[in-house]
Parts: C-alpha cells; structure tokens; sequence
C-alpha cells in the first residue's frame, strides 16, 4: 500500500485538482466580454435616451435625462437615502424572518407528517393569494411597519419553504442507511445529513427570497402610500408620482434596481463560499 | 498466515435460517435462505441480479427485515445484532459530498458517541490501511472513483468491525483499479482478521478473493451450491495467473450457470 499516492495515475478518473483551477486564456477573455458587454450596452442606451431627450427637448415631466436623474439623485440623498435605508432594514427584516420561518417550517414538516397535513396548504394558500391584494388588508389590522414586514415574509417564506423542503427529502438513500447502521439519533440525521443535503436547495430557496423580500416590502409601502403614510423608497414613488417630480421618481426606482441587484449578488456569493467545495452547481467547469 | 481462521469450526459469527422476504409488492427476494458465516472467513455471494444477494446482505446488516425465518449471531453476548461489530460498503462510495475524506471516515465514530482521544489516530490509521493518509482534507469530488471507493472503505474499518458486509463495492470501477483494491482489500482482511461477506456478480473476483463462494439462484432468491476456494493466502498475481485459479473459475462459472438454469432466466 506504500505505493499509493500515484494511485492518480493507477486509478482511472479525473486527477484530483487540488489548487484551484487557474483559468484559461480563453475563459478570461470570456469573463471580461460577460462584463464588458453589458456595460457597452447600458452606455449606448444612456447616450441615445440622453440625446433623444436633448434633441426633441422632452420637458423633464415627460421623460428626464439620465444626467438630470443622476442630478437629482445627488441633489435629494438626504431624502432618497433615509428612504432607501427604511426600505432596505424591512426588507432585510422581512428576508430574515422568511428565511428562519421557511427552513424552521419546513424541518418541522420534515420531523412532523402530522403538521406537515395540517399546515401545508394554508402555506399555499399565502402563496397563492396575490400580496397586492391582501397588503391593504394588513395595513388596517396591523400598525404600518408591521403590515410592511408581514408582506415581505408573506412573499419571501415559500420558495424557502417549497425549497428546504425538497432539499430535506431529497437525502441519499445508502446514506441514510448508513446513518441508521451505526445507530444515529434523530438530531444527528438532521444536523449532520438532511441540513448539509438541503444546503444548496435551502440556498437556492434564499436567492429567490432575497429578491421577493424587496417586492414584498415596496408592494406593501406602495399600499400604504396610496393611504398617505410611509417614509420607505416605494412611497417617496408613489408621492414623487402625485407631484409629477418624475425625475425623483426615476432616481428612486434606480435606488430599488440597484438594491434589488446587490442583494441578489450577495446572496450568490454567500452561496458560492457555502458550496464551492463540493457541490456542483458551485464548481467550475473543467473538461 | 490467517490460514488458520478459514479453518475455524466456532460458533457462526452470523447465521441465517430459513430466512425469506417477500416485498409488498408481492415480489419474493429470499426464500428459504440457510447461510453460515464463521469467524475470519471471506465469503463471496455469488449469483445473476435478482438472486436477492444484496438483499441477503441487508438483512444481516439490519437495513431490512426478514419476513420469514431468523438471523442469529451465536457469538454475540446477547445473541442479537451487536450494532458495533458490523459494517457496510455500498456499491456507490456514499461520501458526504460536503465533508473531506477526515470527516467522512470520522463519522461512525462521531454517530456512536465515540469519546475516546485517539479519534484522529484511529481514522489516520484506517486512512492509512487503504492508502489515503496524504488526502485527508481533500473533498470527495476531489478523488477519483477508486479513492472515493478507499475512502468508503476506511469508514467502514474505522469502527474495527467483526463483520465487513460488502454490496459489489468494485462493480463500478475499471479493471485495473479493480485488480488493485482487489489486492489491497486482501491484505487489509489478513492484517486486521476481520470477516467479510462479498456480494459480486464477478466469478474472477469471487474467486481471487475468498475462502468459500455461496452461488445462489434467483426466482425465489436461495443458495444453489457452496464451493469452497482452499487454495492459500496470501494471493497474488501469480495466483491470478495460475492454472488452479482457471479451475476454480471454470468451476464456478459452471455452477454459476447451473444456478441460472434452475432460476429459469425470464
């Protein structure tokens, strides 16, 4: 058995890469063009939508130029920035919440049939009922920011759920058995083999929470703007639209795309550290 | 060497008696199983897929329950099952994709509580045994098919198991990666004097390996013959090689097609 670390080469299979892959010439100047391009993109659009506005002198109620958004963005950051921070702590609040309701949820549905019967379909139910149509409802039964919070899990606690769900039962049989052989405890198969089954489904579910959590919490101000309350980003849209300052109005839906964005590449990120060891999805291509 | 363990006439280690399982899809895996499995012996269950070897193999592990007859274990104190004395090799190497090849042979260790100090030294030691000391923190992925298969290994010797039951754990694999932990894991039986039970559709490999083949028929699954192998360990290529290994392979290629005829082939 001394002879084994050229098992590599004994053994079939792709040799073990155990530095990280160094990327090739050839996948670099794909990386770069996967950047580059969409920047060219969005330059050329902010150039034409900038001189089309110029040219036919399109007043800014209309439609405002890039520059005078930006200009606006700048000139009311103490207004914007207050708003987008209101909107982003619910958010993050209600992402929180869906992400702890979801996997604790759907662990509990794992342990529990019984409870899995009894409370799944009202969990569709919630899903289902559109949250534009049950927030105006939230806002009365429940003070402002709550209903707001409320609406943002509402949206973002079920592709957690649906998703740990699936990870849960989605364990490897022979592992399972093996858990069993040697006599593992129900808390051992949760800890060491469901969860770390369902982590990349679990992560998965996140990722689309992460996204909804910001929907959840905009639909919910929007509501509670058109009843003339609210100090989030979605309001100052909503009030911004009353007012016909449309260039605050763009400048605020910036604001959103630019959060919505950000969060969506942090919770990638999170999961690619979470799974580049092992786990498909996360490994580099190399063939 | 262990030559003397083959001979052994103590107690089984595990007995099977009249052992059947019907499925509830009505199928019948098992009908009238008689299996003895002495102490330091390596048994190979041969037979065509669906003869109910793996399902033989299951039953003495605990992972599935006889609908008929019983399994004893003389040699235990209690006669039943003695959960720490037994392992299992899967067909597939059944890592956790998400811990290195340290964790993943830990585990056992860590699911039966094990609270002794040496921990770190016993799983070195049973990396070492199938080679892998220089790959500890390496992921499975990382591994070849092989080394995964050596890392399924180490787990299951880690616990130092009386019985090592085996589900075609090379079935997957090249031949000469075969050959090689075909090597190994008779070298590892003889150093560690442990019993092992070894599911195979491969006669080369049933009868390189053990001391006694079981052939065994399918529809209902059952033993048809035993033979026994008696020529002497250690073994090696030129064992492979050798004109009494063409005559135990002929043999058992014959009895093996003897079995296929009486589980009339669908």
């Amino acid at each position: 058995m001394s002879d084994l670390p050229p098992a590599h080469s004994r053994e079939s299979g792709n040799p073990a890469p155990l530095q990280p892959v160094r990327a090739s010439p050839h996948e670099r100047r794909d990386r770069s063009l996967r950047i580059a391009l969409p920047i060219v993109v969005l330059a050329l659009g902010l150039l034409i939508w900038e001189a089309v506005v110029r040219i036919e002198d399109v007043p800014p109620y209309v439609l405002p130029a890039p520059g005078l958004i930006l200009q606006t963005l700048v000139t009311d950051w103490a207004l914007l920035g207050r708003s987008l921070l209101v909107t982003l702590v619910m958010t993050l609040e209600g992402f929180l919440l869906a992400a702890v309701g979801g996997v604790g949820l759907a662990v509990l549905f794992n342990q529990s049939r019984l409870v899995e019967y009894s409370l799944y379909p009202y969990a569709v139910i919630l899903q289902v009922t559109p949250v534009v149509a049950v927030a105006p409802l939230l806002l009365i039964y429940l003070p402002q920011q709550a209903a707001v919070l409320a609406c943002a899990w509402i949206v973002a606690f079920f592709p957690v759920l649906a998703n740990s769900t699936l990870g849960l039962n989605s364990v490897d049989r022979n592992l399972a058995d093996l858990f069993s052989l040697y006599g593992a405890s129900r808390g051992q198969v949760l800890w060491r083999l469901k969860l770390p089954s369902a982590l990349p489904y679990i992560l998965g579910g996140l990722r689309i929470a992460g996204g909804l959590s910001l929907i959840g919490a905009v639909v919910a101000e929007i509501a509670a703007g058109a009843a003339g309350a609210g100090s989030g980003l979605a309001y100052r849209i909503a009030e911004s639209g009353y007012r016909l300052n449309i260039p605050r109005m763009f400048a605020a839906l910036l604001l959103l795309s630019v959060a919505g964005i950000v969060i969506f590449y942090l919770l990638s990120l999170i999961n690619y550290f979470a799974l580049r060891r092992w786990h498909e999805s996360a490994l580099a291509a190399e063939r | 060497m262990s030559l003397s363990t083959t001979t052994n006439s103590a107690a089984p280690l595990v007995a099977l008696r009249g052992v059947g399982k019907t499925f509830a899809s009505g199928t019948v895996a098992l009908a009238g199983l008689n299996l003895h499995i002495r102490p330091g012996e390596f048994v190979s269950l041969l037979g065509p897929s669906g003869c109910g070897k793996s399902t033989a193999l299951r039953i003495m592990a605990g992972l599935s329950e006889a609908t008929e007859g019983v399994v004893e274990w003389p040699s235990a104190a209690d006669g039943t099952r003695g959960k720490g004395r037994l392992s299992f090799v899967f067909q597939e190497p059944t890592l956790m994709p998400w811990a290195s090849v340290f964790a993943n042979v830990k585990l056992p260790l860590d699911l039966r509580r094990t609270l002794s100090m040496n921990v770190a030294e016993r799983v070195g030691a049973a990396l070492d045994h199938v080679g892998l000391a220089g790959f500890r923190q390496a992921y499975p992925r990382e591994l070849s098919g092989g080394m995964r298969m050596r890392a399924s290994i180490a787990r299951a010797l880690v616990t130092e198991p009386q019985l090592l039951l085996m589900d075609e754990p090379f079935a997957a694999l090249d031949e000469i990666t075969r050959f090689k932990l075909n090597d190994d894991l008779l070298r590892m039986w003889q150093t560690l004097r442990t019993t092992v039970v070894f599911v195979t559709h491969s006669v080369f490999e049933s009868v390189y390996l053990s001391s006694r083949i079981v052939v065994m028929a399918a529809r209902p699954g059952r033993v048809f013959t035993e033979l026994a192998v008696d020529a002497p360990y250690p073994r090696d290529d030129n064992f492979r090689t050798s004109p009494e290994y063409a005559a135990h392979c002929r043999r058992t290629s014959e009895a093996l097609a003897g079995a296929m005829a009486a589980g009339g082939e669908p």
